[in-house]
């Protein structure tokens, strides 16, 4: 190897080597230790394929678990419908859209304990906003949103959303604004309706992008953690579990190590089909 | 303008403007929150303080530990985004400018890619038995370690698309004069892509200061807590005294909605072309 290359080699050696340790290495040995019986500490038991047998057959928690996740899933069409109206709005109105997309922007950047914390408190069925709705007259919204078994998942997938959408909304103005200026002159030339310039030149023009953040929101769906734990744990009675915080109570409660990487397993392999669906249908020649 | 378009924009402003009220109203009422008296909340938990009561924030630095989790919250950005420009940089470098072949700068590419969608809960419980075994755990070095590994990959995205973007020029003369190619770097490309550093160290550096999941685990002695993990403590203790969580809360993301603002199109760039556009 000529000594160009080696040092080219050289600068990048460390960061991977980083990555082998802390990702690469512990990812493997994953895959064993999702046979065994272990409680995180110590030596694990070998047992096959006895964690998979009882995940999928035995443990309706898990099933649970996983269905809440398709449901958040489900629920993010409310995330892109709002994204969508945002970022088409926004390519309506040019003088004060920095200032709009600033300050819009400022629920993503805060850490999830304070935006659970404030939400929480929002969401207060004595003091939250539902109490002072029925206080002057609007009553039925001064329910414990994340205390009750019916609504508990979609309350947390409300508050992860109020931060979440302006992100998927920037990527889509900035899918929009670039998109030729000449093509919706020619629209309203020829006295196109909003709607139609929205159907037949925006979305045509940002599908490569919707489709991609399409793919990375089921992907994260599958990894939703933070406010889930935060607000609820799952509860009350399992009624918002998802598998990442089944993850964590097998893992950091119930010291059943071996379990919990085996559902991590399986999370990984959703996340894989997710992204092999992706790849195989922009092989075939989908735009996407 | 003609007047359906000047309708268009009027609708547009009304709507966004609701949907602006959405995004700050929770904010506003976190921020007027932390100024009132005890009793104040009581009879009005959403409105406008009646008066300011600035001894919350004292209080709440004091119970919230923060002179402790403060520093030790600092020490974990800059650990973790020294680390990441450290290593990463002379990466993306490489990556971009010197002697590999094309099929190695695509796979590591590729290898990147799949790095980042690594779900943590696949390694998370492995990774703690390793850094138990090797006592890192209740470490800083540890956990700047594990921040390093999981902020790279987008970073070097981020940082080889600046570098790609300088002629070879610049370098090609810098060798003539026979300087090194780690002297070239330091000296020539990291003052000409500036920028994508300090992105990169702004989108890392509030990654770090609002990261939750590692740090629960990793950091389980109280004299370890971050802001965010001590906060999560706090308010386990303190939850009903909305008074005191709002003002600690209002002191944890002050310097993060100052910098936003002060640096807001880095920051926005770095968040939304960094990680997907790559």
């Amino acid at each position: 190897m000529s000594r160009t290359r080696l040092v080219a080699w050289a600068f990048i050696v460390p960061i991977l080597l980083l990555h082998f340790i802390v990702k690469i290495s512990p990812s493997v040995s994953a895959v064993y230790y999702s046979m065994t019986e272990w409680s995180g500490i110590g030596p694990a038991e070998f047992i096959g394929l006895e964690n998979f047998r009882h995940l999928l057959f035995e443990d309706r928690y898990f099933w649970q678990a996983f269905f809440h996740n398709w449901l958040w899933l489900a629920f993010t069409t409310f995330t892109f419908a709002l994204a969508l109206l945002g970022a088409t709005l926004m390519a309506f109105i040019s003088k004060a859209s920095l200032t709009f997309r600033t300050l819009l922007f400022l629920p993503y950047i805060l850490p999830s304990v304070v935006v659970a914390g404030i939400w929480r408190n929002l969401l207060n069925p004595d003091l939250g906003i539902g109490a002072q709705l029925a206080s002057v007259g609007i009553p039925g919204l001064d329910v414990a949103f994340l205390g009750i078994p019916e609504t508990s998942l979609a309350a947390v997938f409300f508050i992860d959303n109020w931060r979440w959408w302006v992100f998927i909304m920037l990527l889509l103005l900035a899918a929009l604004q670039n998109i030729s200026v000449e093509l919706y002159e020619s629209a309203r030339v020829d006295g196109a309706s909003a709607w139609q310039e929205f159907w037949h030149i925006s979305l045509p023009g940002i599908r490569p992008t919707l489709m991609f953040l399409i793919l990375m929101t089921s992907i994260w769906t599958f990894m939703v953690f933070d406010y889930v734990w935060l607000l609820t744990r799952g509860g009350p009675a399992g009624s918002s579990e998802v598998l990442n915080t089944l993850v964590m109570k097998h893992a950091f409660i119930r010291f059943d190590a071996g379990y919990a990487t085996s559902i991590g397993l399986v999370l990984s392999l959703i996340s894989s089909v997710f992204i092999v669906v992706f790849v195989v249908l922009r092989r075939r020649g989908w735009e996407i | 303008m003609n007047r359906a378009l000047r309708g268009r924009a009027f609708v547009s402003y009304a709507v966004l403007s609701l949907l602006l009220a959405f995004a700050l109203y929770p904010i506003l009422v976190l921020l007027f929150n932390s100024v009132k008296t005890a009793a104040d909340m009581a009879l009005n938990p959403l409105g406008l303080p009646r008066s300011i009561n600035v001894g919350n924030f004292v209080e709440a630095w004091r119970r919230g530990n923060f002179s402790r989790t403060v520093p030790n919250t600092l020490l974990l950005v800059v650990g973790s985004v020294g680390g990441i420009l450290v290593l990463g940089g002379p990466a993306a470098y490489s990556m971009s400018k010197l002697d590999l072949p094309k099929s190695a700068v695509n796979a590591l590419i590729v290898y990147l890619l799949v790095l980042q969608s690594l779900p943590i809960q696949l390694f998370l419980v492995p990774l703690f038995s390793f850094w138990l075994r090797l006592g890192l755990v209740n470490s800083f070095l540890g956990v700047s370690l594990i921040y390093v590994a999981l902020g790279s990959p987008f970073s070097i995205f981020l940082m080889r698309s600046y570098f790609l973007q300088i002629p070879d020029d610049f370098r090609d003369a810098a060798r003539v004069e026979g300087a090194g190619e780690l002297g070239i770097f330091w000296r020539i490309m990291v003052p000409l892509t500036w920028p994508a550093f300090l992105t990169v160290a702004l989108v890392n550096s509030m990654n770090v200061w609002n990261e939750f999941l590692i740090a629960t685990v990793f950091l389980t002695k109280t004299e370890k807590f971050t802001v965010v993990t001590s906060y999560q403590a706090f308010t386990v203790r303190f939850g009903r005294d909305w008074t005191l969580t709002s003002a600690a809360s209002v002191m944890m993301i002050f310097p993060i909605v100052v910098l936003f603002l002060a640096l807001q199109r880095r920051f926005v760039q770095g968040l939304t072309q960094g990680g997907l556009k790559s």
